[in-house]
């Protein structure tokens, strides 16, 4: 790394409250494809270092050296100017060496990627302002379900995504997993990744999609086979029943009310498809692609004045007394 | 015309210098009065209102960049809010590119071009004027645009769908289209000027291997604006249908393409960065040599590279589109057609540090700018080189490492030697020095604010931090970096401040400038500062690539010119011998009247398509009026 990154990076670090070991870094890669592109990030920032120092030198060197008599601007010295044009010559040899070098480099790391594997886990995500739908693909019709801004994935075992835009384009980057991938309205994209460690990586819309493109983000869960199986059959299920008197009064009001128009809830009336799948909303971590801890306070506030949370997002304000509200939000929260 | 006092003879050649002064004054001048200054041709006149009004637009887009710094400082800001944050950057970025960067690069050309080839105007002076009173409204379009709050909110790129009929609500996207549409017809029109003037207007003797390095920058940025500007023109046109005609260019459900967007856009978008970049490096070759106190080193590879860069720059659009899910062979050619791309800069480079190396150094106030680029530059350049590559280019593609990159490239590589250039040529324009004790202090707050700010947004783009988010969680561990980069933009403010108080204030009280204060071998330098309205009284005629240097005190001229008409010497393309003399038009208020009917049916027809049909009607009556002959001495060459 060059001195001067490898300096900041340091004083990055020891700042209060930063961290470069983030779950949404370059830098702190957990899976094969992260870490090739951080071993390639490397390698060039160590030989663009490199090239930096030696040119800053030779400027020094040129602006400091000590000089004879002065002369006549066009006084010409065919010597000195024939090693001189041997030494720029030289330099721009050199040049051509280090971009050669590193044109291989880079096409030996694009081709340490690309291998195809037939056992990967299939997903769909697909790209909506401002939110990611995820299908969960499987031979099994009974198997498919849905879910949203966040993936569960099993350690060791690779991914396989494919990627689709609703509206905007938007670009799917879980940069600890592996570089990122368009989301296009009329194209059919794919990315791959595995991961190898146990953890929380997020991810976030990495291209300008609008109003709200600030607030797209979704989470990876990566975890054990066996973790991973029973998150994928619980996912399978439907809603789980309401314990509460108020959880039922709660089901009520988002079957009657605006919300089951937008959302689905496996297991209740409500099939809406232009909002989220929220059948187990609350095992999510996030609410609103990353916005809000999944809390009943959040359902509460999210519900009751998404405008201000979040303004421009496409979840209207939907008028509910205080008593709706309070039993909504009950429901939500168990929706585990 | 009252017919003038001339005896038998209406050439220069045997009039004293007193009554060729005169006489060439009576002819050249600008008339006084609004309707005069409105009718000016003259190229000093119309490149010093596009500096001026460049450097402007500059400040208006340098206040939106520290509107942004402020709401990114700390973590959930509300500063701004995201709608109004949207409008910000995407007004900072057009701004910057197509209303600072583009024109002020060209309006140097315009001032200085004809001067160092020993001309006495521009070709084709009206459409120059034409050029200027286009881009003013195009500007005033955007600004007045963000201040009603419809400022564009799209990006600079402003790609479709978002910006389509669809997505970009109201008439946002519009008023960036037709923005585009001033300024690409304004940029078209000075490259056609520049290149017919560095072909057809040289000084006698100033054969393809005497013309000076900026000259030679010009002319390779002209061509590259011919053939790059029309991609642009044709994708901003078809947004516009697709917005208000109802086409599906764009439309992917009507058989439309998305990516088709992109393309047009960055076939146009990435030789755009070499517009602006290769002036500058016009700039830096100048300032280094007459700094260097010798001839600059490696003419001919300076000039190869200028053209190596002009080529290989249409071969590089796609490294903006590594993300797209292109297919593998095509992305592996852009790969190495971008790292080549490195190979011609690294001449450039070494060129430079060989003249620094073998020369000595005065180090005045516009070769400091040169060292700061050069240091600043190949940061920028090596950057370049990292984003050049597929596989890490999807880990830096639009984040904060790329903001990082490209402001090493655009301020560090063009910014900085066009501050040097300010400090070397305002003598030339204004006729008074700017102050060397401020110019020490601005290249130096503007060097350290520069680098304090937008080396740390390497590192928030590699920690994760997207491009164009208008907040982020104090989840994320950005805050800190951004703080500090906030408060480093502060420096950087100061430099940019210090920089404009001392261009004003030179202007009424610096120390008034002789003709040539740094000794510098370039022609421009062979007349008063500032030059009079006709450049020269008689035209030059050089036989080195640095006439005043070779021939200090006795340059030789050409005579044989009319004096009783507007008249140019025009010369043969390679070798620059004298072919004939050619009448340039006079003043005329009509590039003004033709300009203002154009703006009225480009900004109308934002909001109806048949603008175009009637507001034509008025831009007809104004070019039938402009091309109708005066019976001005001039119409009968």
């Amino acid at each position: 790394m060059r001195p001067r990154l490898k300096a900041l990076l340091g004083a990055a670090c020891a700042l209060p409250g930063a961290s470069c070991v983030g779950w949404q870094s370059t830098l702190s890669p957990q899976g094969p494809h992260a870490e090739s592109l951080l071993r390639l990030i490397f390698a060039f920032a160590i030989v663009c270092a490199l090239v930096w120092i030696l040119v800053v030198a030779m400027l020094a060197g040129a602006l400091m050296r000590r000089r004879r008599i002065s002369r006549e601007p066009l006084a010409s010295r065919p010597r000195e100017e024939r090693r001189l044009g041997m030494l720029v010559g030289a330099a721009t040899a050199a040049t051509v060496v280090v971009i050669t070098g590193l044109t291989v480099l880079s096409f030996v790391a694009t081709r340490g990627l690309e291998a195809s594997h037939d056992d990967a886990l299939k997903l769909r995500m697909r790209g909506y302002q401002w939110w990611w739908e995820v299908t969960y693909l499987d031979p099994r019709p009974d198997r498919i379900f849905l879910t949203a801004n966040e993936i569960h994935v099993p350690i060791g075992r690779p991914v396989e995504i494919e990627l689709s835009a609703a509206d905007v384009i938007h670009s799917f980057w879980v940069p600890s997993l592996a570089g990122k991938k368009d989301l296009i309205p009329g194209r059919d994209n794919a990315i791959t990744f595995t991961a190898t460690r146990p953890g929380v990586y997020r991810g976030q819309c990495a291209e300008f999609c609008g109003l709200q493109h600030a607030h797209m983000a979704f989470l990876v869960i990566a975890e054990p086979p066996e973790a991973f199986d029973g998150w994928r059959r619980a996912q399978l299920t439907d809603a789980s029943a309401q314990t509460t008197s108020e959880e039922e009064r709660g089901r009520g009001v988002f079957t009657q009310k605006a919300c089951a128009a937008c959302h689905t809830v496996r297991g209740t009336s409500a099939s809406g498809s232009l909002g989220p799948d929220l059948t187990h909303v609350a095992s999510r971590r996030y609410i609103a692609a990353g916005l809000l801890e999944s809390t009943r306070g959040s359902f509460a506030a999210w519900i009751a004045d998404p405008e201000t949370l979040k303004p421009g997002s496409n979840m209207p304000n939907v008028p509910l007394t205080s008593d709706d509200l309070r039993d909504v939000s009950a429901f939500m929260a168990s929706l585990k | 015309m009252s017919t003038l006092d001339i005896s038998s003879d209406p050439r220069d050649t045997g009039l004293d210098e007193r009554a060729l002064a005169r006489r060439l004054a009576d002819l050249w001048q600008t008339p006084r009065g609004i309707i005069g200054t409105l009718s000016s041709v003259d190229h000093k006149i119309i490149g010093r209102r596009y500096i001026v009004t460049a450097f402007f637009f500059l400040l208006l887009g340098g206040v939106l960049a520290l509107a942004i710094r402020i709401q990114l400082a700390k973590p959930e800001n509300r500063f701004l809010a995201p709608d109004l944050y949207n409008q910000v950057f995407t007004v900072h970025g057009a701004n910057m590119m197509f209303l600072f960067a583009v024109p002020v690069m060209e309006a140097f050309a315009v001032y200085l071009v004809p001067l160092m080839i020993g001309t006495r105007n521009i070709a084709f002076p009206r459409l120059n004027a034409f050029s200027y009173w286009i881009y003013l409204p195009g500007g005033i379009t955007l600004w007045v645009a963000f201040a009603l709050d419809m400022g564009p909110d799209v990006g600079w790129f402003a790609y479709v769908p978002l910006s389509g009929p669809q997505y970009g609500a109201g008439k946002r996207a519009d008023i960036w289209a037709q923005m585009i549409t001033f300024t690409e017809v304004s940029a078209l029109a000075v490259a056609v000027e520049l290149v017919v003037t560095i072909f057809k207007q040289r000084a006698p003797g100033m054969s393809l291997d005497k013309i000076p390095l900026f000259v030679w920058s010009m002319l390779v940025t002209s061509f590259l604006i011919i053939m790059a500007m029309p991609a642009i023109m044709v994708a901003s046109t078809t947004l516009i249908l697709d917005r208000l005609v109802g086409t599906h260019f764009y439309n992917p459900a009507e058989g439309g393409d998305v990516l088709l967007w992109q393309h047009l856009f960055w076939f146009f978008g990435h030789p755009e960065v070499y517009i602006i970049f290769l002036p500058a490096v016009g700039m830096v070759s100048t300032i280094v040599s007459t700094f260097a106190r010798r001839p600059i080193f490696g003419y001919l590879p300076l000039v190869l590279a200028l053209f190596a860069t002009g080529i290989l720059a249409f071969g590089l659009w796609v490294h903006h589109m590594f993300v797209v899910g292109l297919p593998r062979v095509g992305e592996s050619f852009f790969t190495a057609s971008s790292m080549a791309i490195a190979v011609p800069n690294g001449i450039q480079i070494f060129c430079w540090l060989a003249t620094l190396w073998d020369g000595r150094p005065v180090f005045k106030t516009p070769l400091l700018f040169v060292i700061a680029f050069i240091i600043t530059f190949v940061i920028g350049g090596l950057t370049g080189v990292m984003v050049a590559s597929v596989p890490l280019d999807t880990q830096v593609h639009d984040t904060y490492f790329v903001v990082a990159h490209f402001h090493y490239v655009l301020v560090g590589g063009a910014v900085f030697p066009l501050l040097g250039a300010v400090y070397y040529w305002y003598p030339k324009i204004i006729g008074r020095m700017m102050s060397e004790r401020l110019g020490r202090w601005v290249a130096g707050l503007v060097f350290v604010g520069f680098n304090l700010t937008f080396f740390p947004m390497h590192i928030l783009g590699l920690i994760g931090m997207p491009r164009r988010v208008y907040t982020y969680g104090p989840e994320m561990n950005w805050g800190s970096i951004n703080l500090f980069v906030s408060l480093s933009a502060a420096i950087l403010a100061a430099g940019f401040l210090l920089f404009f108080v001392d261009a004003i204030r030179s202007a009424f009280s610096g120390e008034p400038a002789p003709e040539n204060p740094w000794n510098a071998p370039t022609l421009e330098w062979a007349t008063s500062s500032p030059p009079p309205s006709y450049n020269f009284e008689r035209i030059p005629v050089v036989s080195s690539s640095d006439p005043l240097w070779e021939t200090p005190e006795t340059l030789p001229v050409a005579t044989g010119l009319r004096t009783d008409r507007r008249e140019l010497l025009l010369t043969s393309l390679s070798e620059a011998n004298p072919q004939a003399r050619e009448s340039s038009p006079r003043d005329s208020i009509w590039p003004f009247l033709a300009a203002i009917a154009t703006t009225v049916m480009l900004i109308s027809s934002i909001f109806s398509a048949w603008a175009v049909v009637w507001g034509s009607v008025p831009i007809a009556v104004t070019l039938i009026a402009w091309f109708w002959p005066k019976g001005t001495p001039e119409d009968a060459a």
